[in-house]
């Protein structure tokens, strides 16, 4: 399982003026399963054809390992790729459309058979093989699409274009912990791209954040989710995402309207600043407690497992997460807290800093 | 205004797609949700009228209007796909149904367009044509479009299905307000749970062509009638284990707890447990222990998706909070409170009835 | 990538929103309108049609049963016509001929067709160039057709049957040798209907989604695997028309051969087409003339059924 390094790679569909993926340098590690995460149009697509030798970037080389190919073509990379809908050989049965990805490659027929059999074991796809696979439903077909893209053991990558779109919601949940599991058994480097955090956060051991063709911060789930770099993090992971609030430091006091939230936990010139805090960790008491903000309840949301509590503070909506069956009431006022590990600053969209407790002091 | 379906039914070939569909609208929002294959646009279009049912009656106010055309109709209907002018401009697109209707001659018609836009948060984008907008953008259009002239019936076919996961969070809130506002029947489907649930409306449960339910989402959430119902609105998908009934006891994987009811000895029964349920710590003193093996643990941050294989094979799906750290290939053993077991009669099959939760003797089939 | 789509279909049959495309649940067919006011629309078509079509072809059928000796004098004869037609041995080679060249016809045309829309570029400026140069031929009247090739085929002074003649040294004149007179008449024909194939086939082809071309290319498939795996099957529908257009023209070709050859030499290129003329108007034997048509009519239709038949079966 190759290392693929991107160095100063950017692509521009119109001769340099916009770029579709401004030129960066970047390392997928080998045998790690990679989520590449954005809104659509923000270069995700473009991104992976330019690794599978679909586009040739504009500027740039691309390593695997030691191996330059920027130039080399798709065939010649050892790459798998699954598209959002099922591209299949339509006249084809099932088991020939698994097994054509191999017999291009000649490999010997036993070895065909074993390996179609053990990637239509793993998805599911044993009682379907032998029916030409335009009969399939279109779930079914990019299950096939899926099995195509997992059926060669020794690739290089395998990436995946948002490959559950059509898939039912149900089948979307056993499909990806089966991929994860499948990740496990063969160690393929396994690149996905989607703009559903849920997707992201669940299937990759490292998410790559893309917004407007440049990675914005990459890490693991958990640490893209507790401590996001820049706005763009908190809001597009996490659901709902990060409340955002405008705030003012005052000598070393973060404060929000009249209220001191708590203090810069390293010096920060005074001014305007934003505080970033997710939904999961706003806590709601009823009377006013340093330091807590009041805010006026707007609507709840019973999600079944849990509820949302919204917010206005002054003219700004916040979102609290709670457990079902809160008994909040529309246009009451709260107060809201924001513990200090889990509220971050935020200035120019980037984070500058995170917040401290208070501690009983005020303003200096 | 009311629409009532009366014994609906459509059939094509040896498929039934609706059967004996009997429904009230009233005005404001209803949210139908189902699966994939429920019968979802096919019931949207019999209420609009672009298909005429086998068998049953359409009633618009009282008036039987199952044979009008559906030019003679007042609806609107959105579709999953974004379908606007793409040679008009946004403002066009807007104004295109109200330049037929009388009621908005000159300074009337912009200030309807505008003030739809307003609300749909396009207002600076009228002058773009749909192909230099977003995704997110020209849905929007396309609902503003709909919104624009006041019609009896809107239908909204899972409008939000085909945008980022972003843009849908965002659209249902924005959506949510507005048809607080709006006269008329608005009808909106969506295969999504959290749809349903944040908007919060009377709902019909749709499966298999037939009506499942019809309620408060909050309560069906809480007390699924049946399985189909309560499968429809777990997201992640609803645990499912066989179980016997055996002394007054539900027997499961090697472990048991009281029947809720009285119930025959050797009766099978279906018990669904939604993921959020399952713990790994004890939760209560009446606790159902099932041993496991760790498969897979996904931690996003916000919660831990843990994926357990139960002693006879079958998978079981825990959703707990939080980062969660576990090794894959351990055993362990996960624990559920049977106060928050639903417990169905048939097992197998999607038809199954809710006998009770153990919590709860709700009986709402006496 | 999501599919951004901001195309609206043709027709408005709903409300003020434009129509929807076809959806999984309800496909078109199952629009059922109880309105049969539509059916005042065909009218116009069914009498232009009747006028056009089946009052001539009723008159045939009319000729075909009688001896016409004059116009007052007529004699009804039965099936005799049809039994002195389906018997003349010059028909029956006529058929035989004219059903060898369709064959031809089609295993020429389509092929090099398809091969033509394979190579064609995809886009960029060659597109319009490549169009503009492939449907030239199909803008040419076909008598003028045939006026060219018999005029380029000609030894003496055409340029083609100069250079057949000199340049290759292969001894070649359409008036004399029938064997060089049917291939005039074959080239002639693939020169002047393959870009219709061709042109079918690209659209087809431009109709496959890139990602098609992208899986192609990663399971590793030959230039042939994807032709043979993701174009051909997806040209199954163009193909079927393009087989039934050119078969039922060639069937029935009449201009050209008639401008180059005349039929000739001997009866070489004398098709059931040029046959029937010469029955209908060379020799005015308007009786047998018109059951010779209902003959000919009756193989197109059955020709073009098994064809359509069997493409389109073999296609689920």
């Amino acid at each position: 399982m190759a290392d693929i390094r991107l160095e100063g790679v950017g692509h521009s569909y119109d001769g340099g003026r916009t770029w579709a993926v401004k030129p960066m340098t970047w390392t997928w590690r080998g045998s790690r399963a990679y989520a590449l995460l954005g809104p659509s149009g923000c270069g995700k697509t473009t991104l992976l054809n330019i690794i599978s030798g679909l586009i040739t970037p504009t500027e740039g080389r691309v390593f695997f390992d030691d191996r330059d190919v920027t130039g080399v073509p798709t065939a010649g990379r050892n790459i798998a790729q699954v598209f959002q809908f099922p591209v299949l050989y339509e006249e084809m049965s099932v088991y020939d459309n698994l097994a054509f990805p191999l017999r291009n490659r000649k490999v010997p027929k036993q070895e065909v058979d074993r390996r179609v059999r053990e990637v239509s074991r793993l998805l599911g796809l044993d009682q379907v093989l032998g029916r030409r696979s335009r009969r399939l439903d279109a779930g079914h077909q990019q299950i096939v699409s899926l099995g195509r893209g997992l059926v060669r053991s020794q690739v290089a990558a395998v990436l995946l274009d948002e490959p559950l779109t059509v898939v039912d919601p149900a089948l979307k949940w056993t499909l990806r912990s089966k991929l994860k599991e499948i990740h496990r058994d063969t160690g393929h480097t396994l690149v996905y791209v989607t703009h559903d955090q849920t997707e992201a956060l669940t299937f990759a051991d490292e998410v790559v954040v893309l917004n407007e063709g440049a990675i914005v911060q990459a890490g693991e789930p958990s640490e893209l989710f507790l401590s996001p770099a820049h706005e763009f993090v908190g809001h597009f992971i996490g659901s709902p995402g990060m409340n955002m609030l405008p705030a003012e430091i005052v000598g070393d006091v973060v404060r929000v309207g009249q209220e001191d939230v708590g203090t810069v936990k390293e010096p920060l010139p005074p001014g305007p600043v934003r505080i970033g805090v997710r939904p999961e960790f706003v806590r709601i008491t009823p009377a006013s407690g340093s330091p807590g903000v009041p805010a006026r309840v707007t609507g709840i949301d019973r999600m079944g497992a849990y509820d949302l509590v919204h917010a206005a503070v002054g003219g700004h909506r916040v979102i609290a997460k709670t457990e079902a069956g809160c008994s909040y009431r529309p246009d009451a006022v709260e107060y809201l807290h924001f513990p200090a590990d889990r509220t971050f600053l935020f200035r120019d969209q980037v984070r500058c800093g995170s917040l401290a407790p208070l501690d009983g002091r005020g303003p200096a | 205004m009311t629409v009532i379906l009366d014994g609906i039914s459509v059939r094509q070939r040896a498929e039934t797609w609706l059967d004996d569909i009997n429904l009230e609208l009233s005005d404001g929002l209803t949210t139908l949700i189902g699966p994939m294959t429920a019968g979802k646009t096919t019931l949207m279009r019999v209420v609009a009228g672009l298909l005429t049912p086998d068998s049953g009656r359409v009633l618009v106010n009282g008036e039987d209007v199952t044979k009008i055309s559906v030019r003679k109709r007042s609806v609107a209907f959105v579709y999953q796909q974004f379908i606007n002018y793409p040679a008009l401009t946004v403002y066009e697109n807007i104004a295109s149904p109200l330049r037929l209707d009388p009621r908005f001659r000159r300074d009337g018609l912009d200030r309807r367009v505008r003030e739809v836009a307003e609300l749909m948060g396009i207002a600076g984008l009228l002058d773009r044509r749909p192909s230099e907008l977003s995704g997110g953008q020209q849905q929007r259009t396309a609902i503003a479009r709909a919104l624009a002239r006041p019609v009896d019936v809107l239908l909204l076919d899972e409008p939000l299905a085909n945008l980022d996961f972003k843009l849908r969070e965002q659209l249902r809130a924005d959506l949510k307000a507005m048809f607080a506002g709006s006269s008329g029947v608005v009808l909106y489907s969506t295969a999504d749970p959290n749809e349903a649930l944040t908007f919060a409306a009377p709902t019909v449960v749709l499966g298999e062509g037939r009506v499942q339910q019809v309620g408060d989402v909050a309560a069906m959430y809480a007390h699924p009638p049946t399985l189909a119902v309560a499968a429809t609105l777990s997201d992640p998908p609803l645990n499912l284990l066989p179980g016997v009934v055996r002394d007054g006891r539900i027997e499961v994987l090697g472990t048991s707890f009281p029947a809720p009811r009285a119930h025959s000895t050797g009766r099978t029964v279906m018990l669904g447990i939604r993921p959020h349920q399952v713990t790994i710590e004890r939760n209560g003193p009446g606790a159902l222990e099932l041993p496991a093996e760790i498969r897979l643990a996904e931690v996003t941050g916000s919660a831990t998706f843990l994926h357990l294989l139960l002693q006879d094979g079958r998978h079981l799906v825990a959703h707990l909070p939080g980062t969660q750290l576990f090794t894959p290939g351990e055993p362990t053993v996960a624990h559920v409170d049977p106060a928050h077991v639903f417990v169905f009669d048939e097992a197998g099959g999607s038809g199954g009835r809710l006998l009770a939760t153990s919590a709860a003797e709700v009986d709402l089939h006496g | 990538m999501t599919v951004a789509g901001s195309q609206v279909g043709g027709e408005v049959v709903a409300t003020e929103a434009p129509a929807a495309p076809a959806e999984e649940e309800a496909p078109r067919a199952a629009l059922k309108r109880k309105d049969n006011r539509a059916w005042w629309l065909v009218l116009p078509v069914v009498v232009s049609v009747a006028f056009t079509a089946v009052i001539p072809l009723m008159t045939v059928v009319n000729f075909s049963v009688q001896d016409v000796f004059s116009p007052v004098d007529r004699v009804f004869v039965g099936l005799e016509w049809f039994q002195t037609i389906s018997r003349d041995p010059e028909v029956r080679a006529a058929l035989v001929r004219t059903l060898l060249f369709s064959a031809q016809v089609l295993l020429l045309e389509i092929p090099l067709g398809v091969a033509l829309a394979v190579v064609m570029p995809r886009r960029g400026v060659w597109v319009s160039v490549a169009l503009v140069l492939v449907a030239l031929p199909l803008l040419i009247p076909w008598n003028v057709v045939g006026t060219i090739w018999q005029i380029f085929a000609r030894g003496d002074i055409g340029l083609g049957g100069w250079t057949v003649n000199n340049v290759l040294g292969i001894n070649f004149n359409y008036t004399l040798d029938s064997t060089d007179a049917w291939i005039t008449v074959l080239v002639m024909d693939v020169w002047h209907w393959t870009p219709l194939v061709a042109l079918l086939a690209y659209a087809g082809l431009r109709s496959i989604p890139e990602p098609y071309f992208q899986a192609a290319q990663i399971d590793a498939a030959s230039a042939w695997a994807t032709f043979r795996h993701i174009q051909l099957p997806r040209l199954r529908g163009v193909l079927t028309i393009a087989i039934l257009l050119r078969f039922m023209d060639s069937f029935m070709i009449y201009t050209e051969p008639f401008v180059v050859t005349g039929g000739g030499p001997g009866n070489a290129t004398s098709f059931l087409s040029i046959l029937l003329s010469k029955i209908a108007v060379g020799q005015f034997d308007v009786g047998p003339a018109a059951a010779f048509s209902l003959l000919y009519f009756l193989i197109v239709q059955v020709f073009c059924y098994v064809f359509f038949t069997v493409l389109t079966r073999s296609g689920r």
